[in-house]
């Protein structure tokens, strides 16, 4: 399995999860896990989604993704789960 | 497993903390594009760079885009184009010199080493013409870099190199006075260099090389003061433990992507360099983590201790990061490529002197420093031998870039734009070593050197 994180961070408004995992549904990318919180009116929120069958490139997957982050307002980052593992464990 | 507060780490350094790869180097043997024809060889180098380098680019914003990771500069290093030039003339090597520049511009990469010479026991037929060509190479080309071997460790120092180079620096510096005398940026002199460098403009691809490899250098100044800004108050081994920790995380981003860029490539993976390259922009500087120490300003007395511990911990933090370490590995101290020691530099803080005693304990040496226009030859020189000599007796790397600001003096500024920043004149020395340097001959290598 291929995984990635897409982490959502910025000022909380309506449907921010709702547009963001109807993006990865759109491209066949099945949603793993998700943690988020609310401190104050920040929303941060870190999705764990499947991209094995992805069916965009990936590297277009992730810019639509930053394309809906500035739509709302947010910061978007999708990022190879890689990335975390090197560097956070041996 | 993932957990959350290590993904936002993550996050925050590349977002706010400047975190990123400062360079994908791709290294190409040119040993196989020998021609008895100057013209026939400039096509084959051309031809070679191109068909190998071709993708660099494009895999580089594919990894970058993938993993979220900044990769500053892609770039190709060459092997010494000193060796490929035993049989032509001087003009020929300018003509090598517009190729690499041509292939560069092709393979849309900012900058091509290895308008190189080693030279550190005496010149070839090759190694004049190629340093005969130096300044009009530099000033005839945007893209290239240049660098020359002047001693080792093993060798001792060619005086009659130093000499030659503190002419050559001149020389550059007025071919190219009219663009603040940039050329100088792209020309480092070298005691003790690497063959696997991938950092301008010191980088050549070594004759030990294979005939393509992939290095990467990383950076990340800014990660690592904003982790001592979060420890707080700790004691210097709590402030050592920090960095090796940053150094390490810092230097696994490097791994992954020098692996992915060689696997993408089908080219070998070659080293790491576990560096922390400052950039002008500000969060971005290694003067500002030894004021982040305690130091009141980059320069003043403690300076030298810190960087040692910085320098230190930077390698022992990234040395299990990575499967192979190699080229300059340490902290850089490029004066006008650092926001914080531009400061100290103008505010007279930080001078040559100082900045000589810290490259005996940190990576490099004397980098981007601006001095007098009217700085004589054999000053430089001087310069350079006083510099090769803390590499040769340390058995480490050292250089020297230099930039004479023709016609301008000391209160006076250089600007070059983009990474190579811009600063103050620096005051040199004015007594003369010429005597000195005129001997010529060569510093035997020092007994360190007979480790057999």
């Amino acid at each position: 399995m291929r995984r990635a994180v897409i982490t959502v961070l910025g000022r909380d408004t309506v449907g921010i999860l709702a547009r963001i995992s109807s993006g990865c549904a759109a491209h066949n990318i099945n949603v793993l896990e998700v943690t988020q919180s609310i401190l104050q009116d920040m929303f941060a929120m870190i999705m764990m989604v499947d991209i094995t069958n992805c069916n965009v490139p990936f590297t277009q997957f992730a810019d639509e993704m930053t394309a809906i982050g500035e739509q709302m307002g947010l910061h978007v980052h999708t990022m190879h789960e890689d990335l975390f593992n090197s560097m956070h464990t041996i | 497993m993932l957990n959350v507060k290590d993904i936002l780490e993550t996050i925050t350094m590349i977002q706010d903390e400047n975190l990123d790869v400062r360079t994908v180097t791709m290294g190409i043997s040119l040993l196989d594009c020998q021609s008895e024809d100057a013209g026939r060889l400039c096509a084959r180098i051309y031809d070679k760079i191109c068909r190998r380098a071709d993708r660099l680019v494009a895999v580089g914003e594919q990894i970058e885009k993938e993993y979220g990771i900044p990769i500053i500069n892609k770039r190709i290093a060459v092997t010494p184009v000193s060796m490929l030039l035993g049989a032509f003339a001087e003009q020929d090597a300018v003509q090598v010199a517009r190729t690499l520049d041509r292939a560069a511009n092709t393979c849309g990469v900012n900058f091509i080493g290895g308008f190189s010479a080693l030279v550190h026991k005496g010149f070839s037929a090759g190694d004049q013409q190629l340093i005969a060509a130096i300044p009009e190479a530099l000033a005839v080309t945007d893209r290239v870099c240049s660098s020359v071997n002047v001693g080792s460790t093993k060798a001792g120092l060619n005086m009659d190199a130093v000499a030659l180079m503190g002419r050559v620096v001149r020389q550059t510096a007025e071919r190219t006075a009219d663009r603040d005398c940039i050329g100088c940026a792209k020309l480092v002199v070298f005691c003790n260099a690497p063959e696997d460098n991938p950092f301008m403009a010191g980088a050549f691809h070594g004759p030990g090389e294979p005939d393509c490899v992939i290095n990467v250098g990383v950076s990340g100044p800014g990660a690592v003061r904003a982790a001592l800004h979060k420890a707080g108050d700790c004691d210097i081994t709590g402030v050592a433990d920090v960095i090796k920790r940053t150094a390490f995380k810092v230097t696994r981003m490097g791994q992954l992507v020098a692996a992915e860029a060689s696997r993408r490539l089908g080219v070998p993976a070659g080293i790491v360099d576990l560096s922390l390259a400052p950039t002008p922009a500000v969060g971005d500087s290694v003067a500002h983590i030894l004021e982040e120490m305690g130091l009141e300003q980059c320069g003043c007395c403690g300076t030298t201790a810190a960087l040692a511990l910085l320098n230190d911990a930077v390698k022992k933090g990234g040395v299990m990061a990575s499967s192979h370490v190699g080229g300059l590995s340490g902290a850089f101290i490029p004066v006008t490529e650092d926001a914080g020691m531009i400061d100290a530099a103008r505010s007279g803080c930080l001078c040559i002197e100082k900045l000589e005693a810290m490259t005996a304990v940190c990576s490099v040496g004397l980098d981007m420093i601006n001095i007098p226009g009217d700085t004589p030859a054999e000053v430089i020189a001087a310069i350079i031998a006083d510099e090769a000599a803390i590499g040769m007796v340390n058995a480490k790397t050292t250089a020297v870039r230099v930039i004479p600001a023709i016609g301008k003096t000391v209160g006076e500024e250089l600007s070059f734009g983009g990474l190579l920043g811009g600063g103050p004149i620096m005051p040199v020395r004015t007594q003369s070593p010429a005597r000195f340097i005129s001997r010529g001959g060569r510093i035997p290598a020092p007994i360190q050197s007979l480790k057999n």
